[in-house]
């Protein structure tokens, strides 16, 4: 597909066409402007592709109906590199809040909300704050908040561009185990470290093409 | 358990933002007030119609020297007239009887006018009063003829009045139903900018487009029935002060208001207020949250 923004000089995407499987764990590099940001917004829905279509979990996004956006919404995960957690709430509550807002009962988030903290490792602190945790364990809290509804797809948009090697090591370990549970990962990132480590499928978008798409890629 | 988190985020709203709410509630108020006066206004000034209407009469006053026989081709014209539902003769001496009667509190008026001095008329009622030109004019050349007078050239005078008094309502109803849809608007663009993390989250995780933008819209819709619940207050004091009080000498030529419009003024307004605010908060959210 191809994406143009109003006003680009160039297309953002160039006739760009990529599949992934259910249960990959794909990196898209790439500099800065390349496009890679793009595509997750395109897997959100969040933008439409200008050309070709965008088909996640055999439905097509690009020319889904905007009252069915919500519900496709539901099967996918999102981290972001700021977190995007709500600050006036704790752990728990953020987390609980994802749940509730899309219709599940208290006693619902009673049961899933501390299982899920358990799983990110975040066992004890669920009544903290978000200015009381670190960057990982903000972070760790995102994920949290993005697996709570098993969703079939997690996208990850430079989740570690905030945090330290270590820390951002931890945070791939957990996104290595949430990819082990059958969830489909989808990350972007500029960290060469973390993709040489991984040995995962890279993909390497350069000025909107592909350059390369190798099974168990290096940053190169 | 959504119904409630719902409601608890309206009442957040409505208090965080309290200046903006009363100044929403009270802009509703005024327009409200105006727009139900004028509905009244409308209600009353048909109620008149049918009223007045029944008595009105058009009056074919004879000159001085009518003959007998210009007389009874007059009223045999009248008899078989179909517009004409009914119709009596008025002679000299009833015409003074009546002159007496009017005016027993004036004597020198009366010692004034002698006995033959009125003119004799015929006092006829129309099936329809509007259609007073079309008999004017078939009998305004008749022989023995003096004049035609149509009581409801008063009357259009009146509701003249009272229909301009209600065009000036309408047109401060709608200056401060814009002043209300402004704010309305004002009020969600800083309501959604101060709940923007939460919008952000909610679209993230596939909230539905109602539940992010119901609290919203609800928040609006409250201003406008509470605007509508202070506007009825407004008008139920305006009919128990003014129309009951003050202007109670003038019920004779204004007709009684009735409690029973007074009160179908409540829905009507609560409607207006509340579809107009919902439909003014949604419009807005339209351009701030976007899917």
């Amino acid at each position: 597909m191809t994406k143009t923004y109003p006003k680009a000089s160039r297309p953002s995407l160039d006739d760009v066409s990529v599949g992934i499987e259910k249960g990959e764990f794909v990196f898209f590099i790439g500099p800065s402007g390349s496009g890679k940001s793009s595509i997750i917004k395109m897997l959100l829905r969040e933008i439409t592709p200008n050309r070709g279509k965008v088909v996640v979990n055999g439905k097509d996004v690009s020319s889904m109906r905007s009252w069915k956006i919500p519900t496709f919404r539901r099967s996918i995960g999102c981290v972001f590199q700021d977190f995007r957690l709500l600050p006036n709430r704790t752990a728990y509550e953020n987390v609980a809040f994802a749940l509730e807002v899309i219709g599940k009962t208290k006693a619902v988030a009673r049961r899933v909300v501390p299982e899920v903290l358990e799983l990110v490792g975040l066992g004890g602190k669920e009544h903290r704050y978000p200015h009381e945790l670190s960057g990982g364990e903000q972070q760790r809290v995102a994920v949290a908040r993005a697996f709570v509804n098993r969703p079939l797809i997690l996208l990850a948009d430079e989740p570690t561009g905030n945090l330290d090697p270590d820390t951002s090591i931890e945070i791939m370990r957990l996104l290595d185990r949430i990819n082990r549970t059958g969830t489909t990962v989808v990350m972007v990132t500029h960290d060469s470290n973390i993709v040489n480590q991984m040995r995962r499928r890279v993909i390497e978008i350069e000025s909107g093409r592909i350059v390369r798409d190798q099974p168990r890629g290096v940053y190169g | 358990m959504r119904l409630k988190y719902v409601l608890s985020e309206v009442m957040v709203g409505l208090w965080r933002n309290v200046t903006m709410t009363v100044a929403m509630i009270i802009t509703f108020g005024v327009s409200l007030t105006m727009l139900g006066a004028s509905a009244l206004m409308f209600l009353q000034v048909n109620a008149m119609k049918d009223a007045y209407y029944d008595k009105i009469e058009v009056s074919i006053f004879l000159t001085g020297e009518v003959t007998d026989a210009q007389r009874a081709t007059l009223d045999t014209q009248l008899k078989n007239d179909p517009l004409v539902r009914s119709f009596y003769y008025e002679s000299k001496s009833q015409a003074y009887e009546k002159f007496k009667r009017l005016f027993a509190d004036a004597p020198d008026l009366v010692s004034a006018v002698k006995p033959d001095g009125l003119p004799e008329s015929f006092r006829v009622q129309l099936k329809n009063p509007e259609k007073f030109q079309e008999v004017s004019n078939k009998y305004a050349g008749s022989q023995g003829v003096e004049e035609i007078i149509d009581q409801q050239k008063l009357l259009s005078r009146l509701f003249g009045i009272v229909g301009s008094v209600q065009t000036l309502a309408l047109i401060t109803a709608s200056i401060m139903a814009v002043a209300a849809l402004l704010l309305v608007g004002n009020t969600i663009q800083v309501a959604a900018y101060s709940k923007r993390r939460e919008v952000a989250v909610m679209k993230l995780v596939g909230a539905s487009n109602w539940f992010i933008q119901s609290p919203f819209v609800l928040e609006a819709v409250f201003a406008g029935l509470i605007g509508a619940l202070l506007a009825f207050g407004a008008l139920l004091l305006g009919k128990w002060l003014l129309i009951d009080g003050s202007l109670k000498d003038l019920t004779s030529v204004l007709t009684p208001v009735p409690w029973k419009n007074v009160l179908l003024t409540l829905p009507f307004m609560a409607a207006v207020g509340g579809v107009v605010s919902a439909v003014t908060a949604w419009v807005t959210l339209r351009f701030y949250i976007r899917v």
